[in-house]
């Protein structure tokens, strides 16, 4: 197993598209500090900055270019014959690509708002971030994974998914918000860290066990694809 | 000692046969998968490999399923006719990996015997992104073979090959065959198959068209009616000469020049310009008009 992470994280670090996930959390830390450089009230920047960038575009974006880095692009350019051609069990490669996506995305996501809540209201507020976006980042790996192996197009579906679903049908329509990790985010960072800035729409019960449904619900399914992986017969 | 064996195998997509009821056993020793390209080799290999499921049919190592079946990867090697290899890492690393992803008790003695093998231990600390072809095969043979396995599977292996590492890719196949391995190799092209005096399976449009010796394939390949189509200064008066040589089958005039169906080959193409020049006709055109190679296959078909 950790000979598959081993590759994988070197697989992600060696791609160029590595870096593409530097500009995002510059930005969100670069916006917190010109606000508090102008005494900017975190009233006013708090919430468009934390929510509107932080939680809803730099979380599952990165964790969506890290998610789809880690098998998509083996699946891609077929490298991942190489892995599945040894007699280990479907749930090791998964899990050690779960790991590798989840714990880059983490890190990540995680730092950066951090120091965006600490910014903007105090240490707590940052560290219930840190927290959310920690179980986010599981939640949107665990699912991303999993669109690596079901579609040809993971990074698409996935933008679809982080724009249309969690970004305008979550804004009007309320029943899909039961199904957006984004809520998640929100509702658990709240209720560690109460400000008045993070608005939950869904209940903390609801936050939590969703959360665990879709990281395990989303790995045991990549297993069971991965365990029927066609290799499309392509012939010149 | 290992056996593969394919029973009654279809594989469709949609409504297209790809494998069509194909049974075969493979044992101990080199066998070549022949055929066209697009005839289903590689569907073939795949379902051996355990990357595909059969539609119908089952495709066993020693009885055990290759389908969703990762433990006959300890038996099972396989080098894919893609050539994409981790570039990022170099060839001493990448074979590495595979050893430890067998869970090999010495892992880098494994690789450094490995890597001897296909002798690539002069470049097996650069990167396999700067590899040339031929290098990069190599390295894939290696990971493959690193956990020595019973099976060995290799889709079209000989491609962008030099001569010389086709010999020693030969010599390397010939040797675990000869130690027991069973070695299963594809390739479209007849020649690199002469080489490999074992075992051929011949595949043409999914079906299994000929199967045994390669030298009664050969044969049959060598009895069959060559086309030719001759152009000369007097079609007519060369159709009436040529008639009367033995190794001519049969003889259409046309527009155009003559369409002559020869028995044999060598003796055809050596009387030809014998018999032109006593009559005294100019030949402007000699056109072997079937010498495609899948031709050459749907005439196996249908012997």
């Amino acid at each position: 197993m950790s000979t598959v992470a081993y590759i994988t994280a070197r697989g992600l670090f060696g791609r160029r598209r590595v870096l593409l996930l530097l500009p995002l959390p510059l930005l969100l830390v670069g916006l917190a500090l010109i606000c508090k450089a102008y005494d900017v009230s975190p009233d006013q920047w708090g919430q468009p900055v934390v929510v509107g960038l932080g939680l809803a575009v730099v979380l599952p974006v990165i964790s969506l270019i890290v998610g789809t880095g880690v098998l998509g692009s083996e699946v891609d350019d077929g490298t991942i014959v190489h892995i599945l051609t040894k007699p280990l069990p479907r749930r090791d490669i998964i899990l050690a690509k779960l790991l590798v996506a989840a714990g880059v995305s983490a890190v990540t996501a995680a730092v950066p708002l951090f120091v965006v809540g600490a910014l903007a209201n105090s240490v707590r507020f940052g560290l219930a971030l840190a927290v959310g976006a920690v179980a986010g980042a599981i939640a949107y790996s665990a699912l991303f994974l999993l669109l690596s192996l079901v579609s040809r197009r993971p990074v698409l579906l996935g933008l679809a998914y982080i724009l249309v679903w969690e970004g305008l049908l979550g804004r009007f329509v309320s029943g899909t918000r039961v199904l957006s990790i984004e809520q998640y985010v929100i509702t658990i960072a709240d209720k560690i860290a109460p400000t008045g800035m993070l608005d939950g729409k869904v209940s903390v019960p609801v936050a939590i066990v969703m959360t665990v449904i879709f990281a395990l619900g989303g790995t045991i399914y990549a297993i069971n694809r991965l365990g029927s992986f066609s290799v499309a017969g392509e012939t010149s | 000692m290992s056996v593969v064996q394919l029973e009654n195998v279809s594989r469709w997509y949609g409504n297209v046969v790809a494998v069509n009821d194909i049974s075969m056993t493979l044992e101990p020793g080199v066998t070549g998968l022949l055929g066209p390209n697009g005839a289903g080799k590689t569907t073939v290999l795949h379902m051996m490999a355990g990357f595909l499921a059969p539609s119908k049919g089952s495709v066993t190592i020693d009885n055990a399923p290759t389908w969703r079946n990762p433990g006959i990867y300890r038996t099972l090697g396989l080098v894919a006719e893609r050539e994409a290899v981790h570039g990022f890492l170099t060839a001493y690393e990448f074979v590495l990996a595979c050893a430890k992803m067998q869970k090999l008790p010495d892992p880098a003695a494994a690789t450094r015997r490995a890597l001897e093998l296909v002798e690539m231990t002069s470049a097996q600390d650069r990167r396999i992104g700067t590899f040339s072809k031929g290098m990069r095969q190599r390295t894939r043979v290696a990971a493959s073979l690193v956990h020595e396995p019973q099976v060995l599977l290799l889709d079209e292996p000989f491609n962008g090959m030099d001569p010389r590492q086709r010999v020693h890719m030969m010599e390397l196949l010939h040797r675990l065959g000869d130690e027991g391995h069973t070695i299963l190799f594809s390739s479209h092209i007849l020649e690199e198959v002469e080489q490999l005096s074992g075992l051929v399976q011949v595949i043409v449009a999914g079906r299994l068209a000929a199967s045994g010796d390669y030298r009664r394939i050969r044969r049959l390949m060598t009895n069959r009616p060559h086309v030719f189509a001759v152009q000369s200064s007097d079609d007519r008066r060369l159709a009436v000469a040529l008639i009367g040589e033995k190794s001519v089958s049969g003889i259409e005039v046309e527009e155009t020049g003559l369409t002559v169906r020869a028995a044999d080959y060598g003796s055809f193409t050596r009387a030809l310009p014998r018999i032109a020049l006593g009559e005294g006709i100019r030949l402007r055109k000699v056109l072997p008009s079937d010498e495609s190679l899948e031709s050459v296959f749907s005439y196996l078909l249908e012997a």
